[in-house]
């Protein structure tokens, strides 16, 4: 059955759409205003429902929260879209140094949460220690993001904004030496900008690139690039 | 000698920060977000003051285990101090703009960890209940809200709680309920227009506390 993106109000305001369908709802939201309208009457009710539960949080999240914030100190922690840059070397290279300061406070805003051992949190545990060993940034051609590449090779990848990846298929990292790319770790994409901590270290001269493949991933790429690096 | 100053910098930015904390309580919560994309941290404070127990009541409904839950809230207020230059007044009230944040980012956790158990005949979880702390405005509030779901037929219900509350996507919940897709979305959006009539009835206003 085929979508009519009218009939995506109800599942949008109830949070019912996978990652793609939002995307695209938004969209198409962007450019109806009727259904803006419809949204803002039915998000009265999809609000509301928040109320029927209600319950008190550990009291130390409050100050959890306000300490992060405030190591933040309010900087919006923002890539650069690369894109836009690529023309400009010298643009590429301040944008570099912006994405390195936006990563650096964005991690110090979780090194806070080191302690707390989450499984979701290792990834920015260590690519906050790859920055703080002097890790590189380098730019991603076709997202927002970057590459940390700390001296030994030891390498993160970040990128934002990239869609969850369906459930029969999974992201997969290269690291491309030469004419060869072998593959480097799996990840699932989604929420925000995790970063990928790469399972094969990142050379001078080799290029990061991810793909979308089948579930289990592939030794060799047969998705096309969906992220790729600068040379590092 | 520069650690020392900085030190001495954040003692005087509390005794500030207590100062703003009185001025930020007579504030809508629209002015409030307005004031936190200003990177006003009492701001924040304020909100998560108003906001943070629907918001942690909600997400842990969602995700069913407290330290997720911790975590929903604190990357969807994060999320909130970094993006609420974004918002606009005129387009969305303040507390659809907060929850939405904490929803996604409770919806986006369960999806992952795969740990949605929601049902519509389980009863609600009563972590703390009405405990001596809630204040009888926000007891109110939870109470037309769950007689208002009561009220809706029950299939409209379903689709709504196994969305809201389960993280189920539409397509997934047109193959578990085995009904098409086209009678999924129209029970949600059938559901939430009753639900809003009801919930106008009973006066109920969605801000906080």
């Amino acid at each position: 059955m085929s979508q009519e993106p009218h009939d995506l109000v109800a599942p949008y305001a109830l949070g019912a759409l996978d990652d793609e369908e939002r995307v695209e709802f938004e969209r198409h939201l962007a450019d109806c205003a009727d259904c803006r309208a419809q949204l803002a009457e039915l998000e009265e009710a999809s609000t509301a429902l928040a109320y029927a539960e209600s319950a008190a949080p550990p009291p130390a999240l409050r100050e959890r929260i306000l300490e992060a914030a405030r190591a933040e100190n309010g900087k919006v922690v923002q890539f650069p879209r690369r894109r836009w840059l690529l023309p400009a070397t010298a643009a590429a290279a301040a944008a570099a140094a912006v994405v390195a300061i936006g990563v650096g406070l964005w991690a110090s805003s979780l090194s806070r949460d080191l302690d707390r051992e989450r499984s979701a949190n290792a990834g920015y545990a260590r690519a906050f220690q790859l920055l703080g060993g002097g890790a590189e940034v380098t730019q991603l051609a076709d997202a927002e993001g970057g590459l940390l590449v700390a001296p030994d090779g030891e390498a993160a990848l970040v990128v934002c904004g990239l869609q969850l990846a369906p459930k029969d298929k999974t992201y997969e990292a290269w690291v491309i030496e030469g004419e060869t790319p072998r593959p480097a770790g799996l990840f699932r994409g989604g929420g925000g900008c995790p970063p990928v901590l790469l399972e094969r270290k990142v050379r001078p001269g080799t290029q990061v690139a991810v793909t979308l493949e089948r579930k289990g991933g592939a030794t060799r790429p047969t998705g096309s690039i969906v992220v790729r690096s600068e040379a590092v | 000698m520069a650690e020392l100053s900085l030190e001495f910098g954040a003692v005087s930015r509390t005794v500030e920060r207590e100062t703003v904390t009185s001025q930020a309580a007579q504030l809508s919560d629209e002015a409030l977000l307005e004031a936190v994309a200003r990177s006003d941290e009492a701001a924040l404070a304020e909100l998560y003051d108003r906001f943070g127990r629907i918001a942690y009541g909600l997400a842990l409904r969602v995700l069913r285990d407290s330290a997720l839950a911790e975590d929903a809230v604190q990357d969807a207020f994060l999320n909130v101090w970094r993006s609420a230059e974004r918002f606009e007044a005129g387009r969305a009230k303040a507390s659809t703009w907060v929850l939405t944040f904490v929803h996604r980012r409770a919806v986006d956790l369960v999806r992952r960890e795969e740990r949605r158990r929601t049902e519509p005949e389980e009863a609600a979880p009563e972590p703390a209940g009405p405990g001596a702390d809630e204040d009888v405005e926000r007891r109110s509030k939870r109470e037309i809200v769950q007689d208002a779901l009561r009220r809706l037929p029950p299939e409209q219900r379903e689709a709504i709680e196994l969305a809201y509350y389960g993280g189920y996507t539409q397509s997934e919940l047109a193959e578990r309920l085995g009904e098409p897709l086209g009678t999924i979305k129209s029970r949600m959006f059938t559901g939430l227009q009753r639900l809003r009539a009801l919930l106008d009835e009973a006066g109920f206003e969605a801000a906080a506390p």
